[in-house]
């Protein structure tokens, strides 16, 4: 019963870990802290969900068309808006992106009303897995096996690829690496767009495991931040860690407790924060 | 002529720090300008890389104006910087600090990871080891490296010398006729003037803003730039 537990908790951990890889991705180069990430994720499966019922598609193949976009969108939003607004001051950007996130709700609101939906997954909604000791669910499954795939893909990217170099040179000194032919502008555009294909993919779960309506943006956008804090800024492996520990926390305070699954949650980021209040695994440099 | 400014004027806020500076750099060349703290040295480099932006015409690289441009534009250009305080990337190793200097300018030339590790044969042994874990020695041999992965016309070097010891600034100066001989013109910003004058063809003199002095490094005298660097007569 209890490892039962621990599994679908860590299984959880998965997808708060994905809703948070694309801030950490955002908050890691740019220090920028989107107030609109979650109203992102509902916007980004609104659209996987535009793709399912109204062209037919599979969820993945609308998912996979909807990761393109969404990158533009990134790219756009950065370049029209955010890179306005970055500089010594850290409010400016909290202000704009907070702001987006009422618009973007709104938007929702105005355009799918306030009924809550679903990505219809098909036979997998249901499945499970006997693995012996504990049976686990093919979805949960799925999702933190993406988790894994995305952080892996992001950490190559980062640390092997010379886009990745120009991230890292970025993040570390603006100015030294404008010396370097580097335009840190075009970089934070590139990156907020990766940041939106990690989105969609978070998405595509959030949609497939639960219903979602307009108005649950800001949830996701918590949990998202405090497996970014608890993991230690920058750091994609902590974000995973820091997801799976809110999502056990979850799961053992339901069990205890049905009422208790969010505030399980939250006690957990609040007990990390005073032992560690750098997080578990900060940055050497910062 | 391959570098130019004229009646370059830079303010911080209030504070004015160049008040029309007029240097010339031809292709091939090595300029040193030598001034006390606070002459306006660094703001002269600030401003021709683009750090600091500027009237368009202020800067002419080849008799184009590239005085507004952003860093970025004027690097692509051909002109490097090793800038004061080194400046590596700590999320970077050694060799991803000289990589990252290469990889947005990629014309052929004498300079490539082989050709810096040859004038620094240091830096091959610690190419994996975090930027910052180097002596300042070290991290100024990155610094030079870095800038010349571009394969630049012309390599500004602001206060290279500054805070090593004299066995280290020796090794560090006696790359630069290597460099020359690829090709690049070198501009070397000092406060050591004799370090200065032993590898520049020209100089310039600066105090509070101005150019004070110029003239070829064989023929000037200790009064003179006492003169310029100072403001007295010796």
């Amino acid at each position: 019963m209890w490892l039962d537990t621990l599994v679908q908790g860590i299984l959880l951990g998965g997808l708060y870990a994905l809703f948070a890889a694309g801030l950490s991705l955002v908050f890691g180069i740019m220090r920028l802290v989107n107030l609109a990430h979650g109203d992102l994720i509902v916007f980004a499966a609104y659209l996987v969900l535009i793709g399912v019922t109204l062209f037919g598609l599979s969820p993945w193949l609308a998912a996979l068309l909807a990761m393109p976009v969404m990158f533009a969108f990134g790219w756009l939003l950065q370049t029209a808006v955010l890179n306005r607004v970055l500089g010594k001051d850290i409010l400016p950007p909290l202000l704009v992106t907070f702001g987006l996130s009422v618009v973007l709700q709104n938007g929702l609101l105005e355009g799918f009303s306030a009924d809550s939906r679903r990505i219809p997954a098909g036979s997998l909604e249901g499945a499970s897995l006997d693995l012996g000791l504990v049976t686990v669910g093919v979805m949960p499954l799925l999702t933190f096996a993406s988790a894994i795939a995305a952080i892996v893909a992001l950490n190559a990217l980062f640390y092997h690829t010379a886009l990745g170099r120009a991230f890292r040179a970025t993040s570390d000194d603006v100015v030294t690496a404008g010396l370097m032919g580097i335009e840190p502008k075009r970089i934070f555009a590139i990156a907020t767009g990766i940041a939106m294909v990690v989105v969609t993919l978070a998405a595509l779960y959030l949609g497939m495991r639960a219903n979602f309506d307009p108005s649950i943006g800001p949830a996701r956008l918590i949990y998202a931040f405090e497996a970014v804090i608890i993991g230690g800024l920058g750091s994609l492996w902590g974000t995973l860690a820091g997801g799976v520990i809110i999502g056990v926390a979850q799961t053992f305070g339901a069990a205890v407790n049905p009422e208790w699954q969010i505030l399980a949650g939250h006690i957990a980021f609040l007990a990390v924060m005073l032992l560690k209040p750098r997080g578990l695994f900060p940055r050497a440099v910062d | 002529m391959l570098l130019e400014t004229r009646a370059l004027t830079a303010s911080y806020g209030q504070f004015r720090a160049l008040f029309g500076v007029d240097i010339t750099v031809a292709a091939g060349e090595c300029v040193a300008i030598i001034g006390a703290n606070g002459a306006g040295k660094s703001t002269l480099m600030r401003s021709i890389t683009g750090v600091i932006r500027n009237e368009p015409g202020m800067v002419l690289h080849r008799g184009e104006p590239i005085g507004a441009l952003s860093s970025a534009e004027v690097m692509k250009r051909g002109i490097a910087m090793v800038p004061e305080g080194r400046k590596l990337f700590p999320s970077l190793t050694v060799e991803e600090n000289l990589l990252i200097g290469g990889q947005m300018r990629k014309v052929p030339g004498p300079w490539n990871l082989d050709a810096v590790y040859e004038l620094f044969p240091i830096l091959r042994e610690r190419r994996n080891n975090s930027g910052t874990a180097l002596s300042g020695g070290q991290q100024q041999m990155v610094a030079i490296g870095r800038a010349l992965m571009s394969n630049p016309e012309l390599l500004l070097c602001d206060e290279i010398s500054l805070g090593l010891a004299p066995v280290v600034i020796r090794d560090i100066y006696a790359a630069l006729p290597k460099v020359r001989a690829g090709g690049a013109a070198i501009v070397v910003v000092e406060q050591d003037i004799g370090k200065a004058l032993a590898v520049a063809d020209r100089v310039y003199c600066m105090m509070e803003g101005r150019v004070t002095l110029t003239a070829k490094a064989a023929d000037v005298s200790r009064q003179q730039i006492h003169a310029a660097y100072f403001g007295e007569a010796a």
